[in-house]
C-alpha cells in the first residue's frame, strides 16, 4: 500500500506543451527528462486513486474494526475508546442471541443458496438451447436483479401477509390452512430465503450460461456420437466443465448469505432489527446492527463484524482446499 | 453504442456490449440443440415468476388501502395510481430520494469507471514495480464485504459531521476492485500494445495516451461497467441505511422508512416501491442486452 501513497507526489504529469516557457538551453533535455519521468511514474498515478480510496475506505476501516472490537465504544461518543481487551468477544460467546443469529444465518443461507443455484443451473441449461428471442428471456430473468432489496422485500411482505396475502389465499384455495409466515421460525426463514432466491436466480443463471458457452462444442458432439442423451450430456459434460464456476458462485452466494441484512430487516417491519418477535429470523448482520445502533455499543458491533470476517476467512480457506482438490482430480 | 469507429481494426476484440447477441455468434454446423416446447414452457414459467412481483407492485400501488385488506387480493389495476404516487412522492420524501439517488449513483458510476479504467490500463499494459502484487491485492479484496468496515466508517462520518450528507455514501463506494479487474481483463485483449508504444514513440504524454488511445478503445467496456455500477449504487442498502436518515434519504433509505411504518398506508408503500424501481426497470428495457452482456463477460473473465 505504501507504493501507492508515495506515487501521489509525482502524480499529474503535465503535458509537455506547458513547459515550453523556460528554455535556456532548448527544450530537448527538459522534454526528454520529463518524458522519462512520465513513463516511469505515470503507472503509479494511474493506480493511485483506486488504492487511495481503497485504503481509506476498505483496508483502514477493516483493521480499525478489529481495534475497536477490543474497546468499549458508545454510539453517542464514537471517538472515546476504553480498552476492555477481549471482553466484547466473551460477551458475544455468552449471548444466546448471538448463537441464535449464527444458526439463523446458516439455515437461511442454506435455504436460499441451494435451491437458487440448482434452479440457476437448470435455467442456464435451458437458455443454452437455440432459442427464439434469446435476449428477451435473458433480460426478463435478470429483472429481479434490478429490483432493490427494499422494493422486493416490501412486495414480498404483502404477498406473505397472514390475513390478506396472496400466498395464503392461494394455499387456501387448495385447502391448506393460513400460514403465519412472519411468526413461526421455519416459515419466516423460508419466506426470507424466497426473496433472496427471487432476486439472484436469474443472475446466477447468466453466469452459468456464460460458462456453458465457453465449453467446446466438440465435447457435446462426441458425447452425442457416443449416444449420450441430453440429460446425460448435461450430467457428464456440462456439470464437470462448470465445476470452477459453480465453486465461484457458491463462494459468492455464501458471502452474500453471511451478510444477509436488508431482507430480514424489512421483513420484520417496525422493530425489524430484532428479526421477528422471538428473533426467529435475526441474522448476524441484523445482530450487528442491533448491537451497534439500537443497544448503542459500537465496540460489540465491531466484535460481531470481526467474527463475521473470521467466518469468511474460514470459508475462503475451505474453498481454496476444495479448489485445489478439484484441480488435482482433473 | 455508436462509438465503434474509434476502435482499432482488430477483428478479435471482444465487445461486452455485443458479445451475447445471439444472432451474431458464429455457430458450428452441429450447433446447439434447438429448444423444444417444454423448454419454452419452463422458461415462460420462470419469467412469469420473475416479473409477477413487479407487476403486482404496480397493481397494489393503483388500489386504495382498504382494498388490500380483503380477500381475494386484487389482480387488476385500480384507478388510484397517480394519487398514491403523489402521496409517496410528497409524504415519504420519494421525490428528494430519487434526486439524491440519481446524484449518488451517477457520481459512483463515474468515479468507478474513470478510476477503474486508469488502473485497469496500468495493470494491463504498463510496466511498474509491484504490479503483480498490487493486482493480486486488488483481486483478493474483491471478496471482502463492506459490512465489516461499517463501524469505523460511521465513526469517521460522525466525526466529520457528515451524517445525513450524500458524500458519506458516495466516497466509500467511489472505487471498486471488481471494476479495476474488469477493465484490466478487457484492455489486455482489446488494446494492442503496439498502439500504446506507437503513441509513446510519437512523444505523447501519459495523459494523452489515456485520452486519445485508451479511452476510445475502452469505451464499450466503460459503458457496461458504468451501468453495472449505477445499478449497484442505486440498490446499495446497508451503509446508506446507517449513514443517512429520513430527512435526506436515498431511495433505499426512504423505502426502509416506508417498510418500518413511516407511512401506514400499504398502497402508498407499494407506490413508493414502484417509484424507486421504475427508473432501473426503464434502464433495463433500454440497455438490458448490454447489462446481460456485461454480467456474462465479467463471469467468464472472473
Amino acid at each position: 500500500m505504501t507504493t501507492a501513497t508515495e506515487a501521489v507526489g509525482d502524480r499529474p504529469a503535465p503535458p509537455p506543451e506547458d513547459l515550453d516557457r523556460p528554455r535556456p538551453s532548448g527544450p530537448r533535455p527538459w522534454r526528454s527528462r520529463l518524458y522519462r519521468w512520465d513513463v516511469r511514474y505515470s503507472p503509479y498515478a494511474f493506480v493511485a486513486p483506486f488504492f487511495l480510496f481503497f485504503s481509506a475506505f476498505g483496508v483502514f476501516p477493516l483493521l480499525y474494526t478489529g481495534w475497536a472490537s477490543l474497546h468499549r465504544v458508545e454510539l453517542a461518543t464514537p471517538d472515546q475508546l476504553e480498552w476492555v481487551g477481549l471482553h466484547n468477544y466473551a460477551r458475544l460467546l455468552g449471548d444466546d442471541f448471538f448463537w441464535n443469529a449464527l444458526r439463523n444465518t446458516f439455515t437461511i443461507g442454506v435455504l436460499s443458496t441451494v435451491p437458487q443455484l440448482l434452479m440457476a443451473l437448470g435455467l442456464a441449461h435451458l437458455l443454452h438451447y437455440r432459442l427464439r428471442a434469446a435476449a428477451f428471456w435473458r433480460v426478463a430473468l435478470l429483472t429481479p436483479y434490478a429490483t432493490s432489496v427494499a422494493a422486493a422485500t416490501l412486495v414480498f411482505v404483502l404477498l406473505y401477509g397472514r390475513d390478506y396475502g396472496m400466498v395464503n389465499w392461494a394455499l387456501g384455495a387448495v385447502g391448506v390452512g393460513p400460514v403465519d409466515w412472519q411468526n413461526s421460525t421455519w416459515s419466516a426463514q423460508l419466506a426470507v430465503s424466497s426473496i433472496v432466491i427471487w432476486r439472484w436466480t436469474g443472475y446466477n443463471a447468466l453466469i452459468y450460461l456464460a460458462a456453458m458457452q465457453a465449453v467446446p462444442a466438440e465435447l457435446y458432439e462426441s458425447a452425442a456420437l457416443d449416444g449420450a442423451s441430453r440429460a446425460q450430456q448435461f450430467r457428464y459434460v456440462t456439470v464437470p466443465a462448470l465445476r470452477q464456476t459453480i465453486l465461484f458462485t457458491v463462494v459468492v452466494s455464501t458471502i452474500g448469505a453471511t451478510q444477509l441484512f436488508g431482507e430480514p430487516l424489512l421483513f420484520g417491519g417496525a422493530g425489524g432489527q430484532k428479526g421477528g418477535a422471538s428473533h426467529q429470523f435475526q441474522t448476524l448482520g441484523l445482530y450487528l446492527y442491533e448491537q451497534g445502533w439500537f443497544n448503542f455499543h459500537l465496540g460489540r458491533a465491531s466484535a460481531v463484524a470481526w467474527t463475521m470476517f473470521l467466518i469468511l476467512l474460514l470459508i475462503g480457506a475451505v474453498n481454496l482446499l476444495i479448489a485445489r482438490g478439484l484441480r488435482k482430480s482433473r | 453504442m455508436t462509438t465503434t469507429t474509434g476502435r482499432p481494426p482488430a477483428g478479435r476484440v471482444p465487445d461486452p456490449a455485443r458479445a451475447p447477441a445471439p444472432g451474431r455468434r458464429p455457430r458450428s454446423p452441429a450447433g446447439r440443440l434447438r429448444a423444444g416446447p417444454v423448454t419454452y414452457a419452463v422458461l415462460a414459467l420462470f419469467t412469469a415468476g420473475s416479473l409477477f412481483p413487479l407487476v403486482w407492485t404496480a397493481v397494489t400501488a393503483s388500489r386504495d388501502n382498504a382494498r388490500l385488506a380483503r380477500t381475494p387480493p386484487p389482480f387488476r389495476f385500480g384507478d388510484r395510481l397517480l394519487t398514491n404516487l403523489g402521496t409517496a412522492w410528497g409524504e415519504a420524501h420519494m421525490g428528494l430520494a430519487l434526486f439524491n439517488t440519481v446524484l449518488v449513483a451517477g457520481a459512483v458510476a463515474l468515479g468507478t469507471v474513470v478510476f477503474s479504467t486508469t488502473a485497469g490500463f496500468a495493470f494491463a499494459k504498463l510496466r511498474f514495480r509491484f504490479r503483480t502484487a498490487l493486482l493480486l491485492t486488488t483481486v483478493g479484496t474483491m471478496m471482502v464485504p463492506p459490512q465489516l468496515s461499517v463501524v469505523p466508517l460511521f465513526m469517521v462520518v460522525a466525526e466529520l459531521h457528515w451524517t445525513d450528507q450524500l458524500q458519506s455514501v458516495v466516497l466509500p463506494t467511489l472505487v471498486s476492485a471488481f471494476g479495476v479487474f474488469f477493465m484490466r481483463q478487457y484492455l489486455v485483449e482489446a488494446l494492442p500494445t503496439e498502439l500504446v508504444e506507437a503513441a509513446r514513440v510519437d512523444g505523447a504524454s501519459s495523459l494523452r495516451v489515456l485520452w486519445h488511445v485508451v479511452f476510445p478503445v475502452a469505451r464499450p467496456a466503460m459503458a457496461v461497467l458504468g451501468m453495472l455500477s449505477f445499478v449497484q449504487a442505486w440498490n446499495d442498502f446497508f451503509w446508506p441505511v446507517i449513514a443517512l436518515t429520513q430527512e435526506n434519504p436515498t431511495v433505499q433509505v426512504a423505502l426502509t422508512g416506508l417498510g418500518r411504518g413511516y407511512v401506514p398506508d400499504q398502497a402508498v408503500i407499494m407506490a413508493g416501491a414502484l417509484l424507486g424501481t421504475l427508473p432501473l426497470l426503464l434502464a433495463f428495457t433500454l440497455f438490458g442486452r448490454q447489462i446481460v452482456g456485461g454480467i456474462m463477460q465479467g463471469a467468464v473473465k472472473g
